[in-house]
C-alpha cells in the first residue's frame, strides 16, 4: 500500500517537471507594464519642476545653481517607483523603463543628475511666471527654454491681462518716501 | 575587494536572517517568494533561519522606526563575524516616502553598516536574486551613477547683442 502511495507521489512530482526559474544565469525580462528604474530624456525635459513636486517620497530636487542653470537630482535610493512623475510631466521626458537589476553596494549608483540651460523672465527674474497664485494653475505651466523661439518672442508677456501701459507706468515706480 | 572578501568569508551556505523593521510585508512577501521552488534560492545554499545567533547574512525591510531601533542593534550585534547586511526595498535603502518622519530612523543605514542595497517597492523577487547573486560574485553589477547635460550651450555670449535687438523688432510688432 505505501509503495503505491509513494509511485503515486513520484509521478504527481513528474507531471509538472521543473518550475525553477534559472535566473542569474538566463535573463528574466520583466512584464511590459512593470514600473522599474525611470529614465530621463535631457533633450525633452524643459526643467518645469513638476515631477519634484508630485514625488510622494520628495526623491526628485530642483536646485537653481544661478540664474540660467538648473539641476535636477533624482534620488532613487528611496523612489517608490509609483509613476507619479512620468504621469505629470508634460512633455513625457520620464519613461519608467524595464530595468529593475539595481542592486549596488553604494547609494549613489542610482542618482540621476541632469543639468538643464534655463531662460529667465525678463521681468521678474525667475526662471517661471509666479503670477498665478493658484497652484493648481501652476502645474499647467512650461518652462521657458532658451531655445524654444515661440517662447521667446512671447517671454514677456507672462499672464493674460498683461498690459504695456500698466508696464510702462510700474517700471520706474518707487516707494513713495517720507 | 568587497567581492574578494565575499568569496573567501562566504564561500559556503549563507543563512539568512529577515528582520522587519516596520515595513507594510510587501518586501515581507517578496522575500518569503524567493525561497519557494520557483526562485529556489536553495540552489545558492541560502536557508532562512529564525535566530541571528545561527545566521551569516541580515535582510532588513522596512523604514527602521523608533520602536525597533535598539531592536535592529541587538540582532545585528547577536550576528556572528563576518556577517553582510542586505537592506531590501525602498525603506530600508533611503527610508521611501518616510524619510523625514519623526518616528522613522529614514534607512537601516543610518541604524547599522549596509553592504548592499536593493531598491524597489517591493523589489520583484528576481531583484533580490540579483543582489545576493551579486554579493556571491555571480553576476555584475548594472547600475552607475547618471549625469545628463544639455550639449548645445544655449548662452550665446557672441551673438547675444544680436539676440536682444531681434527680440525688440517683436515686441514692437506686438504693440
Amino acid at each position: 500500500m505505501w509503495l503505491t502511495s509513494k509511485i503515486k507521489q513520484v509521478l504527481m512530482v513528474m507531471k509538472p517537471g521543473v518550475v525553477t526559474l534559472n535566473y542569474p544565469e538566463q535573463p528574466a525580462p520583466a512584464p511590459k507594464n512593470f514600473r522599474g528604474a525611470p529614465v530621463w530624456d535631457h533633450h525633452k525635459c524643459i526643467g518645469c519642476g513638476g515631477c519634484s513636486d508630485h514625488c510622494p517620497s520628495r526623491c526628485i530636487l530642483t536646485r537653481d545653481v544661478c540664474q540660467e542653470l538648473r539641476v535636477m537630482l533624482y534620488d532613487g535610493s528611496r523612489c517608490t517607483y509609483c509613476g507619479r512623475c512620468a504621469d505629470i510631466c508634460p512633455e513625457d521626458a520620464i519613461t519608467m523603463s524595464n530595468s529593475f537589476q539595481m542592486a549596488c553596494e553604494n547609494k549613489e549608483d542610482i542618482t540621476t543628475r541632469l543639468e538643464l540651460f534655463m531662460m529667465t523672465c525678463q521681468r521678474c527674474g525667475r526662471c517661471y511666471e509666479m503670477e498665478n497664485t493658484n497652484s493648481i494653475d501652476r502645474i499647467d505651466l512650461k518652462g521657458f527654454r532658451y531655445d524654444n523661439l515661440e517662447q521667446r518672442a512671447m517671454i514677456r508677456k507672462t499672464t493674460e491681462n498683461f498690459s504695456l501701459e500698466v508696464l510702462a507706468e510700474t517700471e520706474h515706480y518707487e516707494r513713495p518716501s517720507k | 575587494m568587497l567581492k574578494n572578501l565575499c568569496k573567501k568569508a562566504f564561500a559556503k551556505s549563507i543563512w539568512v536572517y529577515h528582520c522587519n523593521t516596520g515595513a507594510c510585508n510587501g518586501c515581507d512577501i517578496e522575500i518569503l517568494n524567493i525561497l519557494t521552488p520557483f526562485y529556489d534560492v536553495e540552489r545558492f545554499g541560502i536557508k532562512l533561519v529564525a535566530s541571528p545567533r545561527h545566521a551569516d547574512a541580515m535582510l532588513i525591510s522596512g523604514a527602521v522606526t523608533r520602536p525597533t531601533l535598539p531592536l535592529v542593534k541587538r540582532a545585528y550585534d547577536a550576528i556572528p563575524d563576518p556577517k553582510l547586511v542586505f537592506a531590501i526595498g525602498s525603506c530600508a535603502t533611503g527610508g521611501g516616502a518616510w524619510f523625514d518622519t519623526y518616528n522613522v530612523t529614514g534607512g537601516a543605514d543610518k541604524v547599522i553598516p549596509v553592504n548592499y542595497y536593493i531598491p524597489g517597492c517591493p523589489p520583484r523577487p528576481e531583484s533580490i536574486l540579483y543582489g545576493v547573486a551579486l554579493a556571491l560574485g555571480l553576476v555584475e553589477k548594472e547600475v552607475a551613477p547618471v549625469e545628463l547635460k544639455q550639449m548645445e550651450f544655449p548662452i550665446d555670449m557672441y551673438e547675444r547683442n544680436e539676440a536682444w535687438e531681434k527680440r525688440n523688432v517683436i515686441y514692437e510688432l506686438v504693440k
